[in-house]
């Protein structure tokens, strides 16, 4: 209990202490996240949508590619992603191991499935009478698309949302292809796992409980993206 | 076989009174999975005329709508619109020109104006005004922000008809655009449907099962059974002096289906 008073005051202690390396850390944080949830957006929405308006033969087979996918170990991933780009492997030359590069690439691998099929579900949930509508309406195949999109908006937000929950939070992956290099690679959960290991309960809490305040501040920034008509 | 003879001919003498024409179709088919749902010897639709549809339900109307808005592509036969024979490759411009009101009207998730504006937003194209000017035609000037799908269905129907017409299309085409609404929405939605046809001049195409309604507003009319259209003839003469038996029993509401 102990424990717990006292990470909490060491939590408001450090947010308004303006440690330069806490900053860097919950910064790194935010910018492989981003990245990550950016171009995973930028191609599990389309994707997404594609395969939920389409009516491709393979496409249970990829629906449960996709369902796999969203319950992906974020370890193994990292894994997956440590070979890769381990100096023997095929991506080796690229150098990016242990670089921000590398926590980026195995998130984005982690959200993609997240948001493609979450994108997919929504997108299925529209009323097909919808397309037939927008396009006797005069809208081409992009605007139809679009107009499906908008429709669907509700849970392609929710898929963008549910990305978000899985990567800031993960730890595994960050950790085995970042290395949790200080001033580097070292962000929020890395950290808060570092100092724990240590004995540092209460600033590991304090990471902990500014973590969840980030979650929270970025969940309320997307939720208000749905509601706007 | 008499009965494609008779059709043709009295297409041919009716073509007088149609004047320009906005769609020739020629021996078109529809299948659906290696079905014929669709069978249409020959029609013609003038520019301009009110044309109504009737027929069983399952007869083939909505299918035959659809090919009209180019929805899909005949399987077999030809549909021309104005001079240009429709295929996959027809030009957006020419395809804008067409659309439809559904039975069920599908609006978005958005305010009123928002989806009589919709049309135009998809043209690249402001509202400046004509958006109210339809949604007070329309009766709906008071509900223009409110969300679309919180209206009863026939403001919904209404909304529906707004966003068809504010883009001035060349035709219109309707498929049973009044079935389960109310006696004063039928009124109103009639009423905008003849003004628009004639003030405007806007093509109508009204499939209906009501033969009541095609005879409001209709001035030729066309039965349609089992894919195939069976008579089409002058609103007067369909029903005071039908030359086909079933017509007479369709219009008579003696008709087993």
């Amino acid at each position: 209990m102990d424990e717990l008073v006292r990470g909490l005051l060491q939590a408001i202690q450090l947010i308004f202490s303006a440690d330069p390396a806490l900053y860097e850390i919950i910064f790194l944080s935010l910018r492989v996240t981003g990245f990550a949830l950016l171009i995973s957006a930028l191609i599990g929405i389309p994707t997404g949508a594609t395969l939920g308006l389409s009516r491709i033969r393979a496409r249970g087979f990829i629906t449960a590619l996709l369902y796999t996918g969203m319950g992906l170990p974020p370890v193994v991933v990292g894994l997956f992603v440590y070979l890769m780009l381990s100096r023997s492997g095929p991506f080796g030359v690229l150098g990016w191991l242990f670089t921000p590069s590398a926590m980026i690439v195995a998130q984005i691998i982690i959200a993609f499935p997240l948001v493609a099929g979450l994108t997919m579900a929504a997108v299925q949930g529209v009323d097909p009478a919808l397309r037939v509508q927008v396009r006797s309406l005069g809208a081409t195949r992009a605007q139809e698309l679009w107009a499906v999109l908008r429709e669907a908006r509700l849970g392609v937000v929710a898929a963008i949302v549910a990305a978000f929950g899985g990567i800031i939070s993960e730890v595994g992956a960050v950790m085995l292809v970042g290395g949790n290099i200080e001033g580097k690679t070292r962000v929020l959960t890395t950290a808060i796992v570092l100092n724990t290991r240590t004995g540092e309960f209460s600033l590991a809490l304090a990471l902990g409980i500014i973590l969840l305040l980030l979650a929270f501040a970025a969940n309320v920034a997307l939720l208000r993206l749905q509601g706007k008509n | 076989m008499w009965r494609c003879c008779g059709c043709k001919a009295r297409t041919r003498k009716q073509k007088g009174k149609v004047g320009t024409l906005i769609y020739r179709i020629k021996r078109l088919q529809q299948e659906y999975e290696r079905r014929v749902v669709l069978d249409v010897e020959e029609l013609e639709i003038g520019a301009g005329e009110m044309f109504a549809l009737v027929g069983p339900s399952g007869a083939g109307k909505s299918t035959l709508l659809r090919l009209l808005n180019f929805l899909e592509a005949p399987t077999r036969g030809q549909i021309v619109y104005q001079d240009q024979v429709v295929n996959g490759n027809l030009p957006i411009e020419t395809r804008r020109q067409v659309t439809t009101v559904f039975q069920r009207p599908v609006l978005l998730r958005a305010s009123v104006r928002a989806n009589v504006a919709y049309g135009l937003a998809l043209r690249g194209q402001r509202a400046n005004g004509r958006v109210d000017e339809m949604l007070a035609r329309v009766g709906l000037a008071a509900l223009a922000d409110a969300p679309a799908r919180r209206l009863s269905g026939g403001e919904m129907q209404r909304v529906a008809l707004a966003r068809a017409l504010v883009i001035e299309p060349r035709v219109l085409l309707l498929d049973e655009p009044t079935a389960n609404l109310d006696p004063y929405n039928v009124g109103l939605i009639e009423e905008i449907v003849r003004e628009q046809n004639r003030t405007r001049g806007t093509a109508i195409v009204l499939v209906t099962h009501n033969v009541f309604q095609a005879r409001r507003l209709a001035q030729r009319i066309g039965l349609m059974l089992n894919g195939r259209i069976v008579e089409v003839g002058d609103a007067r003469q369909f029903f005071d002096a039908p030359k086909d038996p079933r017509t007479k029993a369709f219009v008579q509401g003696e008709m087993v289906y």
